[in-house]
């Protein structure tokens, strides 16, 4: 038996979760190196993971496969495809910048002894959710990947809950009354989705007599397993209610804003560029893969709603004063695009959602990263506290700007690339669609640049203008993710030469072929 | 004579115990109810069990005296620290146990 | 030879690059860099040049692949340039008036804390504008479409700290993505209707679609050059832009990037030519425009602006002509790079006067600087008589050929398009004259500035005179060289086909209309400017000099409509995503609060309620039971 990798990959930063927690209490520092040392290990097996997976191989590779719950035909098996291991390739990388861009976030106020900060648990928290991710992007048994789906709420409510934003406008209780807010809501969203998704998951099992996706996908092909198509809508529709929260997809949005809002910088970071990925990759595995048919039949109401995440969140965007909730808004804007192009079922539009989850993984961590560094020195998130920013601080103002352009989706940045993807396949099938959804450039471009505008530039504000620039842990942390950005915008062909394959093998799976250019077509 | 006379007398006993739990306040006579429902199961196991020629009523019987006994040690015991801190032997003056 | 293309491109990046990201260390030399790394571009754009000029007309289009950019299934995008004559001619003027600006930028800039960043975006603009004018399909141009939009951008707002400044970046580039809208839309378009987006095989194969289709594409690369090229409506960024440095005015918002549109409609010439309804709202856009820009630029008495308006109007010339299809592309390009140099010479020379005067921008507030200003004044009268058309001077050959290309366009469009060319030349020269006159002649009316200190006018230094005495060659020389022979057209022709139509008016007919409206022009401008002294504060004016001082009210509407309306519209949907989407899930929370509060009720301590719970349940579990059994 060879080395299990995936598991490896998914159980050492567990172990590293541990490991941070038993920490004594003063030795804050050695934890906060050691969970830094377990993400970089685990990025190390990411990469190693991403260099063993043959693209042109079989669909899921490095497979494991042992028996679990033999009763209920539960299996732990995992595998992954193209579009796995771009994602676990995203979470491993993005966790050390999390953990260094939150360094000091969970350190003991020195002024108030009352509010001591368990730094141990804030870090030990952060290494069990990517562990939680990253088995779920692993996990080819339905049941297996149930289970981390859902446990992953449970140290992300701590994290919200238990450590949040020290800038804050109230006093100290209203701030405590609105973090349980936000942790709550957020528990309680994502477990109405998650108990739906159960109910779901047993239907499948009784209709199915399994767990094992590629199993059930392989019967469904073949016909060997044949669903009513009433029974097969309906766990379609609990399987995507509950990714459909977690992505999040408008009406079903309103938690992230208070989620991110509430939350640490670097919290908010892993919220949305990391474990809102599953619901949109589950989509992806799940539904499509498990229920085409009902994808086919549900794709108008799911591009409507795609839509109107796009429009809606962005004029949002542009409504907010606080900053973070102004990137929360933005990215239910590009969550829109992710889904649209997932359901516009065009080879582009697929591959460009696939590149869009990671492009907006990189570029909100690098905007929101770069936002918390700038709240953490003026100790506010209203947008009217800043202005001339630029002035004193030029690297800080320079690197907001080009999270903001990568966020605005600027050609020469990697979302561009994706964005325009997701927007030439919608547009393939679906005219009307692609062009609506042309609007959303328009309209990030003026949230981007109404915030760099009132928080950077203008008069120097007295508050401001003892601010410090970047200082090298903070720069640590983006110029990576610029670097990253920049090079992934005008060489993306390593991460589609990666995602290619999966994607026809999904178009397979809903049996679609992309409509044939006019010319082509009449020739 | 017939054992279903015996039954009757059961579910005369067993009503009267459960009259008594649900009327009376006092938590002594509520507890004797209780025991007196408690022994009109036992006397409706016993008439079944000569009813059906075989043993098995008559000793679940004996386990329900077993309990019975125990219950009295442990709800005696309560009713005494009860009446020492409250100094008072109603059922209805025992509610704080709510939310 | 071709594997010097990306170098073109890749010399002026790597001086944005090095400058942005070198830190102070590089502060003293940076300009240098710049400087040096632009002149390196032109350098290699001219030995490519002289290539070329080696070969047949046929055999000059160079191509260039350098990688797959976003290979997926069905779709295929490429870093990939093509060098033609059209290219070629912008790789030139791009170039070399860039270099010049970088070089009248060292002084300009001289006492700017951030000159070197100033150099990095200069350089950041060359990159992305001769990506723009190289690359070999679309989605690439695009890349240098938006990046010549960042650049500009962050020299519009280069003196951030000035809100103004800020606020006239976002606008410009909010308003160019509007039009990058339409970019995306018509590559999008080309997507379905060809497979590729790629120049050859889209224009190759136009004839293979329908008229529809083809007008649908045309009427969204429209939209995308009204937006880059402020044509009407999209043109109210342009005048705020001028908030930039006078360099970055000179260069990107009048020689090079705003003629970018123009580039884009020459370059599909072919999608146009199947697309009559596409090339008449081309040509009314290019109408429209050249009027409106002339109103505004006669009312204005900010100097730069009135410059903006002028470079509107002239650009409004180069899309009407670029609208008449193969009897106007040549033209569009001639006058476009005759109009690269004696505009960018014009707006040096303002930034020459605006130097001598600290900073002071308005007209009014000038007068008699000739003579404090010799070498400003001979350029910048050199440029003047350029663009009003003066014969034997650039804009004379390359704005007589527009106008004699609108009459020959036929019909009634011809002469209603030839009307307003000329209608435009008479106010070019009503304006310009206005400007020069203002600036140069008259009495001096300075002002004290906010110090209390007069003005002491003086010549610039010689790093901002030299670039100046060049372009004035170019806009004396330029006209003339391209037009003896006809040797310009020849150079284009294998790219865009030259059509000579028929004029139902001779050359000669129209050169002496030109002549005519240019001289009631001039005379007009000097009866109200010339002859009799100028206010310092400008007169309340007509209804007419109102809304053209405000650019036509078109900022009002904006503001009202597209602003407070936008506001008012994401007010009310933040208000309505607190309290009705929100509001539903709090609603939903709270009513399964309140009944759980109700259900509370029940626990209420009392033991014998319990037990009557408790036996009422047995009691029906036991009737319940048996009635199953009787059932």
């Amino acid at each position: 038996m060879s080395f299990p990798l995936l598991t490896a990959t998914a159980a050492l930063p567990a172990v590293g979760a541990i490991a941070t927690a038993a920490v004594p209490a003063a030795r804050r520092t050695a934890a906060k190196w050691l969970a830094l040392l377990f993400s970089l290990a685990t990025l190390a097996l990411a990469i190693t993971v991403l260099i063993r997976f043959d693209p042109d191989g079989d669909r899921y590779q490095l497979t494991e496969s042992h028996a679990w719950i033999a009763d209920f035909g539960v299996r732990y098996e995992l595998g992954v495809d193209g579009i796995a291991v771009s994602l676990i390739a995203l979470t491993a990388l993005l966790l050390p910048f999390i953990i260094l861009a939150g360094w000091h976030d969970a350190d003991p106020l020195e002024t108030k002894s009352s509010r001591w900060r368990p730094t141990q648990g804030f870090f030990a928290l952060i290494l069990a959710v990517e562990a939680m991710v990253i088995i779920s992007f692993q996990a080819t048994d339905v049941f297996l990947f149930y289970i981390f789906f859902e446990a992953m709420l449970i140290p992300m409510y701590f994290l919200i809950g238990g450590f949040g934003d020290r800038a804050h406008a109230g006093s100290d209780e209203k701030a405590s009354a609105q973090r349980s807010y936000a942790a709550v809501k957020f528990l309680l969203y994502n477990l109405v989705g998650g108990l739906i998704m159960l109910a779901a998951v047993i239907g499948l099992y009784v209709v199915a007599g399994n767990f094992s996706i590629q199993e059930i996908a392989e019967a469904r092909a073949n016909g060997s397993l044949d669903m009513a198509t009433n029974t097969e809508r309906l766990l379609f529709l609990g399987f995507f209610f509950a990714f459909a929260v977690k992505a999040p997809l408008w009406p079903l949005h309103t938690w992230l804003p208070n989620a991110m809002g509430e939350s640490t910088a670097p919290v908010a970071v892993l919220i949305t560029a990391v474990v809102d990925k599953v619901g949109t990759f589950a989509m992806l595995r799940f539904c499509l893969q498990l229920f085409p048919e009902a994808s086919k039949w549900a794709t108008p109401v799911i591009l409507v709603l795609a839509l109107i995440s796009i429009i809606y969140g962005a004029l949002l965007a542009v409504g907010q004063r606080d900053i973070k909730r102004l990137v929360a808004y933005a990215s239910i804007s590009h969550f829109g695009f992710i889904v649209l192009g997932i359901f516009a079922m065009t080879s582009q539009g697929q591959s460009g959602a696939t590149l869009y989850m990671v492009n907006h993984g990189l570029s909100t961590a690098a905007l929101m990263l770069v936002a918390g560094f700038l709240i953490s020195r003026r100790g506010s998130r209203l947008i009217a506290d800043y202005g001339g920013v630029q002035k004193v601080a030029p690297v800080l103002a320079g690197t907001f700007l080009i999270g903001g352009l990568a966020t605005l989706s600027l050609p020469g940045l990697a979302p561009f690339v994706s964005e325009f993807l997701v927007l030439v396949g919608a547009f393939a099938r679906y005219p009307v669609v692609g062009i609506i959804a042309t609007l959303g450039i328009v309209l990030a471009a003026l949230y981007t640049l109404v915030l760099y505008q009132r928080t950077m530039t203008g008069p120097v504000k007295p508050e401001v203008s003892t601010m410090p620039d970047l200082r090298v842990r903070e720069l640590v942390v983006v110029a990576p993710l610029i670097a990253l950005l920049i090079s992934l915008g005008v060489y993306p062909k390593p991460l589609t030469d990666l995602v290619n394959p999966a994607v026809e093998h999904t178009m397979s799976d809903v049996q679609k072929k992309d409509p044939k250019p006019e010319v082509e077509a009449a020739k | 004579m017939n054992p279903v006379n015996y039954l009757y007398l059961a579910a005369l006993l067993f009503t009267i115990g459960a009259t008594g739990v649900l009327i009376r306040r006092n938590v002594i006579v509520v507890f004797m109810c209780i025991e007196l429902m408690l022994n009109a199961c036992n006397l409706a196991f016993v008439a079944f069990s000569r009813l059906h020629g075989n043993l098995d009523g008559q000793i679940i019987a004996f386990f329900t005296m077993v309990v019975a006994a125990a219950e009295v040690v442990v709800g005696l015991a309560i009713i005494v620290s009860l009446f020492r801190s409250r100094h008072s032997a109603s059922v209805d003056d025992a509610s704080l146990m709510k939310l | 030879m071709e594997n010097l293309i990306a170098l073109l491109v890749a010399a002026p990046l790597l001086g944005a690059a090095v400058l942005l990201c070198g830190g102070r260390r590089l502060d003293r030399v940076g300009h240098w860099l710049g400087t040096l790394l632009s002149a390196a571009s032109f350098v290699i754009g001219l030995a490519l040049f002289t290539d070329m000029l080696g070969k047949g007309a046929e055999e000059r289009s160079l191509h260039q692949h350098l990688f797959s950019w976003i290979p997926v299934e069905g779709f295929k995008a490429d870093v990939a340039f093509q060098l033609d004559q059209l290219s070629m001619t912008f790789v030139l003027l791009i170039s070399g008036v860039g270099t010049l600006i970088h070089l009248y930028s060292i002084g300009y800039m001289e006492h700017d804390e951030r000159r070197r960043r100033f150099f990095g975006y200069l350089n950041l603009f060359l990159a992305a504008m001769l990506l723009l004018v190289l690359a070999d399909n679309y989605l690439l141009l695009y890349v240098g479409w938006e990046g010549v939009g960042l650049a500009s951008y962050l020299l519009i707002g280069f003196w951030q700290h000035k809100p103004s400044a800020a606020t006239a970046a976002k606008k410009a580039f909010l308003v160019n993505r509007v039009g990058d809208m339409g970019l995306s839309i018509a590559i999008m378009l080309m997507f379905t209707t060809f497979g590729t987006f790629a120049f050859g095989p889209v224009l190759e194969a136009t004839g293979e679609t329908s008229e529809g289709k083809l007008t649908a594409i045309g009427l969204m690369l429209l939209l995308a050059a009204c937006g880059k090229s402020a044509q009407v409506p999209l043109q109210s960024w342009l005048g705020d832009a001028m908030e930039g440095p006078t360099p970055v005015s000179a260069l990107i918002h009048a020689a090079t990037m705003v003629t970018a549109g123009v580039y884009l409609i020459v370059r599909s010439g072919a999608i146009f030519n199947g697309a009559p309804d596409a090339q008449l709202a081309v040509t009314v856009v290019g109408a429209v425009t050249l009027l409106f820009g002339a109103i505004v630029g006669c009312a204005k008495d900010d100097i730069k602006k009135a410059l903006a308006g002028s470079t509107m109007s002239q650009i409004g010339y180069m899309i009407l002509a670029a609208g008449l299809g193969p009897i106007g592309y040549v033209f569009a390009i001639m006058h476009l790079v005759t109009h690269g140099f004696f505009k960018a010479g014009l707006f040096l020379g303002a930034g020459s006067v605006m130097h001598g005067m600290n900073d002071e921008v308005d007209m009014r507030k000038y007068g008699g600087l000739r003579k404090y200003m010799p070498v400003t004044f001979v350029t910048f009268g050199l440029g003047y008589l350029a663009i009003i058309g003066f014969p034997g001077l650039s804009g004379f050959f390359s704005k007589d050929k527009i106008i004699e290309a609108a009459f020959a366009k036929g019909g009634t469009e011809g002469w209603i398009l030839g009307s307003v060319a000329l209608l435009g030349a008479a106010i070019t020269a009503y304006y310009m004259t206005r400007v020069m006159l203002l600036t140069f002649f008259g009495e001096k009316r300075w002002q004290p500035d906010a110090q209390g200190e007069l003005p002491h006018p003086h010549e610039s230094p010689k790093s901002m005179t030299i670039p100046m005495i060049l372009l004035a060659v170019g806009s004396v020389f330029a006209g003339g060289f391209f037009s003896i022979g006809d040797r310009f057209m020849h150079w284009l022709e294998p790219v865009t086909h030259h059509d000579h139509g028929d004029s139902p008016l001779s050359a000669a007919t129209v050169t002496g209309a030109t002549m005519v409206v240019l001289v009631i022009g001039v005379s007009l401008a000097w009866v109200q400017y010339g002859r009799r002294p100028v206010p310092v504060v400008a007169p309340r004016g007509s209804l007419l000099t109102r809304a053209a001082r405000r650019d036509l009210l078109q900022d009002d509407f904006n503001h009202v409509v597209l602003v407070r309306g936008g506001e008012h519209l994401t007010r009310s949907l933040v208000y309505v995503d607190h309290t009705l989407v929100d509001g539903v899930v709090n609603g939903t929370a709270a009513s399964v609060g309140g009944l759980s509060g109700r259900l509370r009720k029940l626990q209420n301590g009392y033991a014998r309620s319990y037990a009557v719970s408790m036996f009422g349940g047995a009691a029906v579990l036991i009737v319940a039971t048996l009635l199953m059994r009787a059932v």
